[in-house]
Protein backbone atom coordinates (compact mmCIF):
# COMPACT_ATOMS: atom_id res chain seq x y z
CA UNK A 1 0.00 0.00 0.00
CA UNK A 2 2.91 2.80 1.12
CA UNK A 3 5.02 1.56 -1.98
CA UNK A 4 1.71 2.54 -4.35
CA UNK A 5 1.16 5.56 -2.78
CA UNK A 6 4.88 6.63 -3.30
CA UNK A 7 4.77 5.42 -6.42
CA UNK A 8 1.59 7.53 -7.28
CA UNK A 9 3.10 10.29 -5.19
CA UNK A 10 6.37 10.56 -7.60
CA UNK A 11 4.35 10.05 -10.85
CA UNK A 12 2.24 13.39 -10.39
CA UNK A 13 5.05 15.00 -9.31
CA UNK A 14 7.68 14.06 -12.07
CA UNK A 15 4.22 14.80 -14.47
CA UNK A 16 4.53 18.28 -12.59
CA UNK A 17 7.84 18.85 -12.95
CA UNK A 18 7.38 17.88 -17.19
CA UNK A 19 4.53 20.45 -17.61
CA UNK A 20 6.85 22.80 -15.29
CA UNK A 21 9.49 22.25 -18.31
CA UNK A 22 7.25 22.30 -20.94
CA UNK A 23 5.90 25.78 -20.16
CA UNK A 24 9.52 27.70 -19.44
CA UNK A 25 10.94 26.19 -22.60
CA UNK A 26 9.06 28.75 -25.19
CA UNK A 27 11.71 29.76 -27.42
CA UNK A 28 9.80 32.55 -29.06
CA UNK A 29 10.30 34.78 -25.81
CA UNK A 30 12.67 36.87 -25.32
CA UNK A 31 14.45 36.18 -22.13
CA UNK A 32 16.47 39.59 -20.15
CA UNK A 33 18.46 38.63 -16.92
CA UNK A 34 17.76 41.72 -14.30
CA UNK A 35 18.67 42.06 -10.71
CA UNK A 36 15.09 41.92 -8.85
CA UNK A 37 16.10 43.04 -5.32
CA UNK A 38 17.53 46.92 -5.93
CA UNK A 39 14.83 49.24 -6.10
CA UNK A 40 15.66 52.39 -8.43
CA UNK A 41 17.40 49.51 -11.05
CA UNK A 42 16.08 45.91 -11.00
CA UNK A 43 13.36 45.16 -8.82
CA UNK A 44 10.37 42.87 -9.25
CA UNK A 45 7.41 44.02 -7.45
CA UNK A 46 4.91 42.77 -5.39
CA UNK A 47 2.51 42.53 -8.05
CA UNK A 48 4.80 40.86 -9.94
CA UNK A 49 5.54 43.39 -12.40
CA UNK A 50 9.53 44.45 -13.20
CA UNK A 51 10.61 48.26 -12.73
CA UNK A 52 13.83 50.08 -12.53
CA UNK A 53 16.36 52.14 -14.61
CA UNK A 54 17.88 48.86 -16.22
CA UNK A 55 14.41 47.24 -16.56
CA UNK A 56 13.43 50.68 -18.48
CA UNK A 57 16.17 50.32 -20.58
CA UNK A 58 15.95 46.63 -21.18
CA UNK A 59 12.29 47.29 -23.05
CA UNK A 60 13.66 50.08 -25.01
CA UNK A 61 16.35 47.82 -26.58
CA UNK A 62 14.01 44.74 -26.75
CA UNK A 63 11.68 47.00 -28.49
CA UNK A 64 14.37 48.28 -30.68
CA UNK A 65 15.44 45.37 -31.57
CA UNK A 66 11.71 44.35 -32.77
CA UNK A 67 10.51 42.29 -29.86
CA UNK A 68 6.87 42.91 -28.67
CA UNK A 69 7.20 44.07 -24.92
CA UNK A 70 4.64 41.22 -24.61
CA UNK A 71 6.95 38.65 -25.50
CA UNK A 72 9.80 39.78 -23.29
CA UNK A 73 10.34 37.45 -20.01
CA UNK A 74 12.15 38.61 -17.31
CA UNK A 75 14.65 36.47 -15.34
CA UNK A 76 16.46 36.92 -12.21
CA UNK A 77 20.38 36.78 -12.45
CA UNK A 78 22.42 37.02 -9.69
CA UNK A 79 25.87 38.74 -9.94
CA UNK A 80 27.48 34.86 -9.49
CA UNK A 81 25.75 33.36 -12.29
CA UNK A 82 25.51 35.98 -14.72
CA UNK A 83 28.04 34.18 -17.27
CA UNK A 84 26.67 31.22 -17.37
CA UNK A 85 23.36 32.71 -18.13
CA UNK A 86 24.63 33.88 -21.51
CA UNK A 87 26.94 30.64 -22.04
CA UNK A 88 24.08 28.35 -21.31
CA UNK A 89 21.39 30.30 -23.73
CA UNK A 90 19.19 30.74 -20.26
CA UNK A 91 18.98 34.74 -21.15
CA UNK A 92 19.31 36.18 -24.37
CA UNK A 93 20.81 39.22 -22.79
CA UNK A 94 21.42 40.86 -19.24
CA UNK A 95 20.95 44.04 -17.88
CA UNK A 96 21.90 43.74 -14.28
CA UNK A 97 24.50 46.56 -13.10
CA UNK A 98 26.70 44.52 -14.60
CA UNK A 99 30.30 46.31 -15.35
CA UNK A 100 31.80 45.95 -18.44
CA UNK A 101 35.78 43.94 -17.42
CA UNK A 102 38.47 42.13 -19.22
CA UNK A 103 37.80 38.96 -17.58
CA UNK A 104 34.06 38.83 -18.19
CA UNK A 105 34.51 40.02 -21.96
CA UNK A 106 36.85 36.68 -22.29
CA UNK A 107 33.78 34.42 -21.63
CA UNK A 108 30.63 36.91 -22.95
CA UNK A 109 30.18 39.95 -25.21
CA UNK A 110 29.15 43.86 -24.04
CA UNK A 111 27.12 46.26 -25.30
CA UNK A 112 27.34 49.50 -24.02
CA UNK A 113 28.01 51.26 -21.45
CA UNK A 114 25.07 52.47 -21.27
CA UNK A 115 26.18 53.96 -17.48
CA UNK A 116 29.37 54.60 -15.58
CA UNK A 117 28.67 53.91 -11.80
CA UNK A 118 31.75 54.27 -9.51
CA UNK A 119 31.61 52.98 -5.58
CA UNK A 120 30.26 55.25 -3.28
CA UNK A 121 28.80 55.90 0.12
CA UNK A 122 25.20 56.18 1.27
CA UNK A 123 24.49 58.04 4.73
CA UNK A 124 21.74 59.83 6.66
CA UNK A 125 20.84 63.30 5.33
CA UNK A 126 21.23 64.82 8.20
CA UNK A 127 25.32 63.59 8.86
CA UNK A 128 27.75 65.75 7.41
CA UNK A 129 30.43 64.16 9.10
CA UNK A 130 31.23 61.52 6.08
CA UNK A 131 32.85 63.15 2.86
CA UNK A 132 34.08 60.34 1.60
CA UNK A 133 36.14 57.37 1.92
CA UNK A 134 38.61 58.62 3.86
CA UNK A 135 36.72 59.92 6.63
CA UNK A 136 35.28 56.79 7.94
CA UNK A 137 37.97 56.24 10.45
CA UNK A 138 35.68 55.40 13.95
CA UNK A 139 32.98 54.59 11.59
CA UNK A 140 31.03 51.42 11.10
CA UNK A 141 30.57 50.87 7.46
CA UNK A 142 27.88 48.11 5.72
CA UNK A 143 27.97 45.96 2.75
CA UNK A 144 26.70 42.36 1.17
CA UNK A 145 28.28 39.32 1.88
CA UNK A 146 30.10 38.06 -1.68
CA UNK A 147 30.92 41.79 -2.27
CA UNK A 148 34.64 43.10 -1.29
CA UNK A 149 33.61 46.71 -1.57
CA UNK A 150 33.61 47.59 2.06
CA UNK A 151 36.92 45.55 2.27
CA UNK A 152 38.39 47.63 0.01
CA UNK A 153 37.33 50.98 1.65
CA UNK A 154 39.46 49.46 5.08
CA UNK A 155 42.30 48.44 3.02
CA UNK A 156 42.80 51.77 0.78
CA UNK A 157 41.16 54.55 2.64
CA UNK A 158 40.52 54.03 6.39
CA UNK A 159 42.11 51.67 8.03
CA UNK A 160 39.75 52.15 11.23
CA UNK A 161 36.25 51.63 10.02
CA UNK A 162 34.36 48.77 11.38
CA UNK A 163 32.87 46.79 8.79
CA UNK A 164 29.23 44.86 9.30
CA UNK A 165 28.28 42.54 6.54
CA UNK A 166 24.75 41.65 5.79
CA UNK A 167 23.28 39.06 3.14
CA UNK A 168 21.26 41.53 2.21
CA UNK A 169 21.05 45.80 1.29
CA UNK A 170 18.06 46.25 2.59
CA UNK A 171 19.23 44.89 6.18
CA UNK A 172 22.58 47.62 5.95
CA UNK A 173 19.24 49.96 4.88
CA UNK A 174 17.50 49.29 8.15
CA UNK A 175 20.39 49.35 10.21
CA UNK A 176 21.60 52.30 8.58
CA UNK A 177 18.23 54.30 9.61
CA UNK A 178 17.96 53.23 13.06
CA UNK A 179 21.44 54.61 13.46
CA UNK A 180 23.39 51.50 14.51
CA UNK A 181 25.58 51.54 11.11
CA UNK A 182 26.75 54.78 9.47
CA UNK A 183 27.43 54.31 5.89
CA UNK A 184 26.79 51.64 3.09
CA UNK A 185 28.82 51.35 0.25
CA UNK A 186 28.57 49.76 -3.10
CA UNK A 187 27.76 51.47 -6.73
CA UNK A 188 26.38 55.15 -6.91
CA UNK A 189 23.59 54.50 -8.85
CA UNK A 190 22.43 51.06 -6.55
CA UNK A 191 22.62 53.63 -3.65
CA UNK A 192 20.47 56.00 -5.03
CA UNK A 193 18.27 53.49 -5.27
CA UNK A 194 17.85 53.33 -1.67
CA UNK A 195 17.85 57.14 -1.48
CA UNK A 196 15.29 57.19 -3.27
CA UNK A 197 13.13 54.30 -1.16
CA UNK A 198 13.51 56.82 1.68
CA UNK A 199 13.89 60.72 0.17
CA UNK A 200 14.84 63.30 2.67
CA UNK A 201 16.01 60.44 5.02
CA UNK A 202 19.34 59.13 3.09
CA UNK A 203 21.78 60.63 0.71
CA UNK A 204 24.59 59.55 -1.82
CA UNK A 205 28.10 61.27 -0.40
CA UNK A 206 28.49 62.26 -4.16
CA UNK A 207 32.54 61.34 -4.40
CA UNK A 208 32.69 58.05 -6.27
CA UNK A 209 35.81 56.21 -5.88
CA UNK A 210 36.05 54.07 -8.65
CA UNK A 211 34.73 54.00 -12.36
CA UNK A 212 32.05 50.89 -13.25
CA UNK A 213 30.88 50.95 -16.57
CA UNK A 214 27.30 49.09 -17.11
CA UNK A 215 26.74 46.85 -19.73
CA UNK A 216 24.53 45.20 -21.36
CA UNK A 217 25.91 41.19 -21.73
CA UNK A 218 24.99 38.93 -24.51
CA UNK A 219 26.38 35.94 -25.77
CA UNK A 220 29.56 35.54 -27.07
CA UNK A 221 29.82 36.38 -30.89
CA UNK A 222 26.18 38.22 -30.57
CA UNK A 223 24.69 39.64 -33.64
CA UNK A 224 22.91 42.04 -32.24
CA UNK A 225 25.80 43.68 -30.35
CA UNK A 226 26.15 46.68 -33.33
CA UNK A 227 22.49 47.00 -33.10
CA UNK A 228 22.37 47.33 -29.62
CA UNK A 229 24.77 50.09 -29.08
CA UNK A 230 23.29 51.89 -32.11
CA UNK A 231 20.24 51.60 -30.24
CA UNK A 232 21.79 52.88 -26.76
CA UNK A 233 22.88 55.68 -28.63
CA UNK A 234 19.55 56.76 -29.77
CA UNK A 235 18.59 56.06 -26.24
CA UNK A 236 20.89 59.21 -24.80
CA UNK A 237 19.98 60.89 -28.00
CA UNK A 238 16.25 61.27 -27.67
CA UNK A 239 15.78 61.30 -24.06
CA UNK A 240 14.31 57.50 -23.54
CA UNK A 241 17.94 57.01 -21.20
CA UNK A 242 17.05 60.81 -19.19
CA UNK A 243 13.51 59.31 -18.66
CA UNK A 244 14.12 55.99 -17.70
CA UNK A 245 16.71 57.93 -15.03
CA UNK A 246 14.47 60.50 -13.50
CA UNK A 247 10.95 58.00 -13.63
CA UNK A 248 13.02 55.30 -11.40
CA UNK A 249 15.61 57.88 -9.49
CA UNK A 250 14.41 61.59 -9.93
CA UNK A 251 13.72 61.43 -6.08
CA UNK A 252 16.96 60.19 -4.78
CA UNK A 253 18.34 63.71 -4.74
CA UNK A 254 21.20 61.46 -6.58
CA UNK A 255 22.03 63.64 -10.21
CA UNK A 256 22.53 62.58 -13.83
CA UNK A 257 25.55 62.78 -15.47
CA UNK A 258 25.99 65.79 -17.38
CA UNK A 259 26.98 63.78 -20.16
CA UNK A 260 25.95 60.16 -21.34
CA UNK A 261 29.12 57.55 -21.30
CA UNK A 262 30.65 56.85 -24.95
CA UNK A 263 29.70 53.69 -26.31
CA UNK A 264 32.97 51.11 -26.88
CA UNK A 265 32.64 49.18 -30.09
CA UNK A 266 35.66 46.95 -29.18
CA UNK B 1 41.64 24.50 -8.70
CA UNK B 2 43.95 27.60 -8.50
CA UNK B 3 40.91 29.13 -6.81
CA UNK B 4 40.15 26.82 -3.88
CA UNK B 5 44.37 26.73 -3.98
CA UNK B 6 44.70 30.29 -3.26
CA UNK B 7 42.08 31.19 -0.87
CA UNK B 8 42.85 28.20 1.08
CA UNK B 9 43.86 29.89 4.56
CA UNK B 10 40.47 31.91 4.30
CA UNK B 11 39.15 28.62 4.21
CA UNK B 12 40.78 27.23 7.24
CA UNK B 13 40.05 30.33 8.66
CA UNK B 14 36.76 30.30 7.88
CA UNK B 15 35.64 26.41 9.27
CA UNK B 16 37.65 27.97 12.62
CA UNK B 17 35.08 30.20 13.11
CA UNK B 18 32.43 27.45 12.73
CA UNK B 19 34.38 25.56 15.02
CA UNK B 20 34.38 28.13 17.80
CA UNK B 21 30.69 29.21 16.92
CA UNK B 22 29.90 25.45 17.78
CA UNK B 23 31.87 25.06 20.90
CA UNK B 24 30.67 27.96 22.53
CA UNK B 25 27.17 27.81 22.20
CA UNK B 26 27.24 23.95 22.73
CA UNK B 27 28.73 24.55 25.53
CA UNK B 28 25.83 26.92 26.57
CA UNK B 29 23.27 24.40 24.91
CA UNK B 30 24.03 21.66 27.00
CA UNK B 31 24.19 23.49 30.30
CA UNK B 32 20.76 25.42 29.19
CA UNK B 33 19.85 21.92 27.93
CA UNK B 34 20.46 20.41 31.50
CA UNK B 35 18.36 23.30 33.03
CA UNK B 36 15.55 22.90 31.02
CA UNK B 37 15.18 19.28 31.20
CA UNK B 38 15.14 19.51 34.90
CA UNK B 39 12.39 21.92 34.66
CA UNK B 40 10.17 20.03 32.61
CA UNK B 41 10.53 17.05 34.97
CA UNK B 42 10.68 19.39 38.33
CA UNK B 43 7.20 18.77 40.65
CA UNK B 44 7.06 22.86 40.56
CA UNK B 45 4.65 23.76 38.09
CA UNK B 46 5.45 27.08 37.12
CA UNK B 47 8.90 25.45 35.77
CA UNK B 48 7.47 22.91 33.86
CA UNK B 49 5.83 25.61 32.31
CA UNK B 50 8.44 27.80 31.96
CA UNK B 51 10.26 24.66 30.08
CA UNK B 52 7.10 23.68 27.90
CA UNK B 53 6.88 27.41 26.57
CA UNK B 54 11.02 27.40 25.71
CA UNK B 55 11.41 24.13 24.15
CA UNK B 56 7.64 24.92 21.96
CA UNK B 57 8.84 28.76 21.22
CA UNK B 58 11.93 28.24 20.08
CA UNK B 59 11.95 24.53 18.66
CA UNK B 60 9.22 26.05 16.32
CA UNK B 61 10.90 29.09 15.56
CA UNK B 62 13.11 28.83 12.12
CA UNK B 63 16.65 29.35 13.46
CA UNK B 64 17.24 32.51 10.82
CA UNK B 65 14.85 34.47 12.70
CA UNK B 66 16.63 33.42 16.09
CA UNK B 67 19.58 34.45 14.63
CA UNK B 68 18.23 37.58 13.22
CA UNK B 69 16.48 38.10 16.31
CA UNK B 70 19.43 38.71 18.43
CA UNK B 71 20.88 41.47 16.27
CA UNK B 72 18.05 43.43 15.36
CA UNK B 73 15.98 42.99 18.29
CA UNK B 74 18.47 41.93 21.07
CA UNK B 75 21.43 44.33 20.01
CA UNK B 76 19.93 47.04 17.99
CA UNK B 77 16.69 47.70 20.39
CA UNK B 78 17.08 46.49 23.14
CA UNK B 79 20.49 47.69 23.51
CA UNK B 80 22.10 44.06 24.47
CA UNK B 81 25.49 44.34 23.08
CA UNK B 82 29.03 41.94 24.11
CA UNK B 83 31.35 44.65 22.81
CA UNK B 84 32.02 47.88 20.82
CA UNK B 85 33.78 45.87 18.60
CA UNK B 86 31.25 45.04 15.90
CA UNK B 87 33.11 41.36 14.59
CA UNK B 88 33.10 40.33 18.47
CA UNK B 89 29.68 41.60 19.27
CA UNK B 90 27.90 39.94 16.04
CA UNK B 91 30.09 36.25 16.98
CA UNK B 92 28.97 36.16 20.78
CA UNK B 93 25.18 37.33 19.35
CA UNK B 94 25.23 34.25 17.37
CA UNK B 95 26.59 32.11 19.76
CA UNK B 96 23.85 33.04 22.33
CA UNK B 97 21.49 32.77 19.30
CA UNK B 98 22.69 28.99 18.19
CA UNK B 99 22.81 28.12 22.04
CA UNK B 100 19.47 29.41 23.20
CA UNK B 101 17.94 27.16 19.72
CA UNK B 102 20.12 23.84 20.48
CA UNK B 103 19.01 24.34 23.93
CA UNK B 104 15.47 23.34 23.00
CA UNK B 105 16.87 20.40 21.17
CA UNK B 106 19.18 19.14 24.26
CA UNK B 107 16.40 19.04 26.28
CA UNK B 108 14.24 16.96 24.66
CA UNK B 109 17.01 14.67 23.74
CA UNK B 110 17.90 14.57 27.59
CA UNK B 111 14.37 14.33 28.74
CA UNK B 112 13.59 11.35 26.33
CA UNK B 113 16.91 10.04 28.32
CA UNK B 114 15.07 10.34 31.39
CA UNK B 115 12.26 8.61 30.70
CA UNK B 116 14.44 5.26 29.76
CA UNK B 117 16.07 5.61 33.10
CA UNK B 118 13.64 2.71 35.21
CA UNK B 119 11.46 4.33 37.46
CA UNK B 120 12.09 1.84 40.51
CA UNK B 121 15.50 4.13 40.33
CA UNK B 122 13.80 7.34 41.09
CA UNK B 123 11.20 5.24 43.50
CA UNK B 124 14.37 3.75 45.46
CA UNK B 125 16.19 7.18 45.66
CA UNK B 126 13.34 9.15 47.69
CA UNK B 127 12.59 6.32 49.59
CA UNK B 128 16.39 6.65 51.03
CA UNK B 129 15.26 10.20 51.34
CA UNK B 130 16.88 12.44 48.30
CA UNK B 131 15.42 15.33 47.39
CA UNK B 132 14.06 16.35 43.82
CA UNK B 133 17.43 17.82 42.66
CA UNK B 134 19.91 15.13 44.03
CA UNK B 135 17.90 12.76 43.15
CA UNK B 136 18.36 14.15 39.12
CA UNK B 137 21.96 14.74 39.72
CA UNK B 138 23.18 11.92 41.39
CA UNK B 139 20.54 8.99 39.97
CA UNK B 140 18.59 10.21 37.27
CA UNK B 141 20.85 12.21 35.05
CA UNK B 142 23.95 10.04 34.78
CA UNK B 143 21.81 7.80 33.64
CA UNK B 144 19.75 9.20 31.15
CA UNK B 145 23.30 11.30 29.43
CA UNK B 146 24.88 7.23 28.63
CA UNK B 147 21.54 6.64 27.06
CA UNK B 148 21.46 9.60 24.93
CA UNK B 149 25.08 9.86 23.86
CA UNK B 150 24.34 9.46 20.18
CA UNK B 151 21.16 11.46 19.77
CA UNK B 152 23.57 14.63 21.42
CA UNK B 153 26.02 13.72 19.20
CA UNK B 154 23.60 14.75 15.96
CA UNK B 155 22.04 17.42 17.53
CA UNK B 156 25.85 18.84 17.64
CA UNK B 157 26.45 17.93 14.20
CA UNK B 158 23.41 19.59 13.98
CA UNK B 159 24.45 22.51 15.44
CA UNK B 160 28.15 23.13 14.08
CA UNK B 161 26.10 22.91 10.44
CA UNK B 162 23.57 25.42 11.89
CA UNK B 163 26.43 27.97 12.72
CA UNK B 164 26.44 28.95 8.87
CA UNK B 165 23.55 31.02 9.47
CA UNK B 166 25.62 33.15 11.42
CA UNK B 167 25.93 34.84 7.88
CA UNK B 168 22.74 36.75 8.01
CA UNK B 169 24.33 38.86 11.30
CA UNK B 170 27.39 38.90 9.32
CA UNK B 171 29.69 37.18 11.28
CA UNK B 172 33.33 37.03 10.64
CA UNK B 173 36.99 37.07 12.07
CA UNK B 174 38.64 40.19 12.99
CA UNK B 175 40.55 40.52 9.52
CA UNK B 176 36.90 40.08 7.94
CA UNK B 177 36.68 37.28 6.99
CA UNK B 178 33.36 35.21 6.55
CA UNK B 179 32.52 32.03 8.18
CA UNK B 180 32.30 29.51 5.63
CA UNK B 181 29.24 29.75 3.30
CA UNK B 182 29.33 34.13 3.77
CA UNK B 183 33.27 32.91 2.32
CA UNK B 184 31.53 30.08 0.07
CA UNK B 185 29.27 33.02 -1.87
CA UNK B 186 32.13 35.13 -2.12
CA UNK B 187 34.20 32.87 -3.75
CA UNK B 188 30.92 31.98 -6.02
CA UNK B 189 30.65 35.29 -6.73
CA UNK B 190 34.20 36.31 -8.40
CA UNK B 191 34.29 32.65 -9.71
CA UNK B 192 31.19 31.86 -10.98
CA UNK B 193 32.17 28.98 -13.05
CA UNK B 194 33.74 26.82 -10.46
CA UNK B 195 30.34 26.83 -8.65
CA UNK B 196 30.55 23.17 -8.38
CA UNK B 197 34.15 23.22 -7.27
CA UNK B 198 33.63 25.52 -4.21
CA UNK B 199 30.70 23.61 -3.45
CA UNK B 200 32.33 20.68 -3.60
CA UNK B 201 34.66 21.65 -1.06
CA UNK B 202 32.63 23.34 1.30
CA UNK B 203 30.79 19.93 1.71
CA UNK B 204 33.90 17.95 2.08
CA UNK B 205 34.59 20.14 4.55
CA UNK B 206 31.75 20.20 6.91
CA UNK B 207 32.10 16.40 6.58
CA UNK B 208 35.73 16.35 7.88
CA UNK B 209 34.48 17.92 10.57
CA UNK B 210 30.80 16.40 11.18
CA UNK B 211 32.46 12.87 10.81
CA UNK B 212 34.43 12.20 13.34
CA UNK B 213 31.88 13.17 16.32
CA UNK B 214 29.21 10.43 14.97
CA UNK B 215 32.19 7.87 14.76
CA UNK B 216 32.87 8.95 18.60
CA UNK B 217 29.63 9.55 19.90
CA UNK B 218 28.53 6.04 18.55
CA UNK B 219 31.65 4.37 19.60
CA UNK B 220 30.89 6.23 23.03
CA UNK B 221 27.50 4.84 23.31
CA UNK B 222 28.36 1.55 22.76
CA UNK B 223 30.95 1.51 25.80
CA UNK B 224 29.32 3.84 28.36
CA UNK B 225 25.72 3.17 27.00
CA UNK B 226 25.44 -0.19 29.25
CA UNK B 227 23.36 -3.24 28.93
CA UNK B 228 19.84 -2.54 27.83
Amino acid sequence: MRTKMMAATLAAGLALSLTACGGDDDDDKFKIGIKVDQPGLGLKESDGSFSGFDVDMARYIAEGLGHDLDDVEFVEAVSANRETFLENGTVDMILATYSITDERKEKVDFAGPYYVAGQDLLVRADDDSITGPESLDGKTLCSVTGSTSAQRVKDEYSDKVQLQEFDSYSKCVDALLGGQIDALTTDDIILAGFAQQHPGELKVVGSPFSEENYGVGLPKDSEDRDKINDLIEEAFEDGAWEKAFNDNLGDSGYPLPETPPTVDRY
Amino acid sequence: MDVIIEAFPDILQAFWLNIRLALYSGVLALVLGTLLAAFRVSPVPLLRLIGTVWVNTIRNTPLTLVITFMLFGLSYQLGVTFSDTISENVFWLAVVGLGVYTAAFVCEVLRAGINTVDVGQSEAARSLGFTFTQNLRLVILPQAFRAVIAPLGSTFIALIKNTTIAVVIGVTTAEGINESSGLMRTLIEFNGDQTILIFAVFALGFVIITLPIGLLTSWAAKRLGGVR
